[in-house]
């Protein structure tokens, strides 16, 4: 092993890149497993072990590299593993498969077919990691490098090529010159608000002081997101050598990762990479023998939606209560600490490192008139192929939802999806040949936000969705201004009544001027977009609003006061498991009978429908 | 493990309001949660009004003013898990566990929380113990999963019994 100790010139660390290399000319075969939180949670820490121990035993420590990496997106199909050469993708990996990969593919180059990943629409099985069609569509030019490196390593950094844009910027390229590079990238925030990276740097630059900053957004507080959770926890250096060239532009010496303390391995990896970063000289005083001080601390979160906000967030970390404040001189000059202070989002500060080496062109050269570059965005809900997805700005949310998430599942429709999270809306069906483009998704009201997308079907009520979003928004209003305090109450109010079955036509149009309202006159960015869902929601979806109000009926079979459980008697073959799970004493039938929810008694607490494995229980 | 103590977690951060969130982090970590005491020599410790460190500790949902059950369910509340059914999850562990998000069971065994996004988006609905997540949760996997801590629980305590 090498030891690492502090470099003091881009000579240096290319050197150590070359050693690093060379070191690692013996390794035959890379083993990549994932150990990302979605992984995690269907147990690869274990798998990961068991591979660990099945490459000692056959004494493979030295050929073969297990590499642990942050996520690579396929959630679903987790645990994942890839291995190369040969780009074998392997899912749904239990450690009992362990020797059969060991001894069959990374020994003797054979496929274990019962591994491999079968498509959930065509059920064809494809060998290679390329070939499946959820990464086939994609365009993964962040999420890709996750699969390259251990983010508790920063010798794989290195070895992959990175901290290949922070000699770049130190030596040659003035502050001037990066700025005018992400200008003409076109980099826009990935984080919501989509405002153009390079000006709020060049305001920042202009903005006279001493002492500056740069804050690194990770507290991902967006329900139904998590690119930059995986983004961070997987590629930590990445995210800090973004925020070095962004430090070196706008010329701050400090830097805050604001992370939320949901996210304790991003939290644990992000501190891991700064203190690598700092043991090498990357980040302190003088970094690699130049005139450039800059170091990095990481701000835990104390899982406050509103922190979100740029106002909020830096109050937060001045160890404040988070609440935002208005802008009438913006955070760039007067910022954290009443100073300068650049905040740029995890997914933002990730695409600047390549934008330095391969130039703006290069980032340009993909996206749309007013949004380039790639996307990440998180693909959840009800449909079938659900994970992390980078797809170029443009691409259809069509081939998104389809051709990478495979449509709906149980054989259900897709009805609509959610984009932007709380701020954002839902666009139905007819609008799936819309672009994922800050500018059209705005115009169409919704958001492209952070990246969130929640597909729907026919079981989701949109009223009821937008219930969720407004119950959100109510309790993570800070409180400080009364549109939104108060507005978000009485709207929630009167959705509430809809959907218990009080609700009045005259109701949707106080909604909307409601929302208007508050769009207007809320302080800050998330009270001025937390109407959205309610709006889009009354757009397109407004005869769903008008089955709940003039028939008293959850179309979607949802809203349980408008709702009734039974069980239709030519599905049911009386097994009895309904019955035997429900807590309330409703159900009857003899054994091999027909059996029959008592409405009186039903809670409508759905154990019965899930259970039943012939889907005889239904929802009226 | 002992908490740690207070005056550990307060050394080098004494007398700096802008440590506060940090400390407050780190009782809680320690503690569980953070005790009235905690809130008193934080105060003093770096120089903030008692009142502010209330309306932090208040303020922020990351912070319990009191302690959780043995076992805390933290239920997501995340858009993906619940067009996925997380709010028959939620109804279904108050009414199995006979306690709102926030409480603790009598005896105290269980709490529930009630968090907006655990991040694990494509798995929901998810449902974490003690930390430790399950994915695909369903009301009758819940109350599989209740019922196999508590009888853990029941029979520790007889083990416990007989020695």
């Amino acid at each position: 092993m090498l030891t690492l100790s502090r470099l003091n010139s881009y000579r240096e660390l290319e050197h150590l890149r070359q050693r690093l290399r060379e070191q690692r000319q013996n390794i035959t075969t890379t083993v990549m497993v994932c150990g990302g939180t979605g992984c995690r949670t269907s147990n690869s820490q274990a798998v990961i072990e068991a591979i660990r121990d099945e490459l000692s035993s056959q004494g493979l420590d030295d050929s073969v590299r297990l590499c642990v990496t942050g996520c690579h997106g396929f959630c679903e199909q987790g645990p994942v593993i890839i291995i190369e050469p040969g780009n074998i993708f392997y899912c749904h990996v239990s450690p009992e498969d362990a020797f059969e990969i060991v001894y069959q593919t990374v020994m003797n180059g054979e496929v274990i077919e019962r591994l491999l990943y079968e498509d959930t629409v065509s059920g064809e099985r494809f060998k290679t990691e390329a070939e499946i069609p959820f990464y086939k569509a994609q365009d993964r030019r962040i999420l890709s490098q996750n699969r390259l490196v251990d983010p508790c390593s920063i010798e794989d950094y290195i070895v992959a090529g990175g901290y290949s844009a922070l000699p770049r910027v130190l030596n040659g390229i003035a502050p001037e010159e990066i700025i005018s590079e992400i200008k003409s990238a076109g980099l826009r925030g990935r984080g919501g608000g989509g405002f153009p990276t390079g000006r709020k740097w060049a305001e920042c630059m202009d903005a006279p002081s001493d002492e500056k900053y740069v804050i690194c957004n990770a507290d991902e507080g967006d329900p139904g997101a998590y690119m930059d959770r995986c983004v961070l926890e997987g590629n930590p250096h990445l995210v800090l050598e973004g925020m070095m060239v962004g430090a070196r532009a706008v010329g701050a010496s400090k830097g805050y990762i604001y992370v939320r303390n949901e996210y304790p391995l991003a939290v644990k990896n992000s501190r891991i990479a700064v203190e690598q970063a700092r043991e090498l000289g990357l980040l302190g005083d003088n970094i690699l023998g130049s005139s450039f001080s800059f170091d990095v601390e990481i701000a835990r979160g104390g899982g406050a939606f509103v922190c979100g906000e740029s106002t909020a967030l830096m109050a937060s970390i001045e160890g404040k209560v988070g609440e935002p404040r208005a802008k009438d001189v913006h955070t760039v000059v007067d910022g954290l600490y009443h100073k300068p202070t650049t905040l740029n989002n995890v997914e933002t500060w990730a695409n600047v490192p390549a934008i330095v080496l391969n130039g703006s062109s290069w980032f340009a050269a993909k996206g749309t008139k007013g949004s380039k570059g790639t996307k990440i965005l998180a693909l959840t809900g009800r449909i079938k192929n659900t994970g992390l997805v980078e797809v170029a700005m443009g691409t259809p949310i069509r081939e998104v939802v389809f051709d990478i998430g495979g449509g709906a599942a149980n054989g259900n429709k897709v009805k609509a999806v959610q984009t932007g999270g709380p701020s954002g809306g839902c666009l139905p069906l007819d609008k799936f040949d819309l672009a994922v483009d800050f500018d059209v998704l705005a115009e169409a009201g919704s958001m492209i936000g952070s990246g969130g997308m929640v597909v729907m079907d026919e079981e989701t009520c949109m009223v009821d969705v937008a219930k969720y979003f407004l119950t959100f928004l109510q309790d993570e209003s800070c409180g400080k201004c009364l549109p939104c305090r108060v507005g978000i109450d009485r709207m929630l109010e009167i959705i509430t009544d809809i959907t218990e079955g009080r609700g009045r036509m005259e109701q949707l149009d106080l909604l909307e001027e409601l929302g208007d309202t508050i769009s207007q006159t809320a302080l800050c960015g998330l009270g001025k977009t937390a109407p959205n869902p309610v709006l889009s929601t009354l757009r397109y979806f407004r005869p769903e609003y008008e089955a709940h109000i003039r028939e008293k009926r959850c179309p979607a079979g949802v809203c349980k006061a408008l709702i009734t459980y039974r069980i239709d008697p030519d599905k049911c073959n009386g097994c009895g498991v309904c019955l035997r799970n429900c807590a309330y004493g409703a159900i009857t039938g003899g054994k091999k009978e027909v059996h029959v929810i008592d409405t009186q008694l039903c809670q409508k607490c759905g154990i019965c429908r899930s259970e039943c494995k012939f889907d005889a229980v239904q929802v009226v | 493990m002992p908490p740690q103590a207070l005056d550990t977690i307060l050394e080098g951060r004494r007398s700096q309001p802008n440590q506060l969130i940090e400390v407050l982090q780190d009782v809680q970590k320690s503690y569980g949660y953070i005790p009235r005491e905690a809130i008193e020599s934080v105060s003093q410790g770096l120089g903030v009004p008692l009142i502010e460190v209330y309306r932090v500790a208040s303020f922020y949902k990351a912070f319990r003013l009191k302690p959780s059950g043995k076992h805390a369910l933290t239920m997501c509340a995340g858009t993906a898990c619940h067009v996925r059914g997380s709010g028959l999850l939620l109804d279904h562990a108050t009414s199995q566990l006979g306690v709102k998000p926030g409480e603790v069971t009598s005896d105290g065994l269980f709490s529930i929380e009630h968090v907006n996004c655990l991040g694990a988006c494509a798995l929901g609905p998810i449902i974490a113990e003690n930390g430790s997540y399950h994915h695909h949760m369903t009301p009758a996997k819940l109350r599989k999963l209740i019922e196999t801590l508590r009888s853990r629980e029941v029979e520790d305590a007889h083990s416990v019994q007989t020695k």
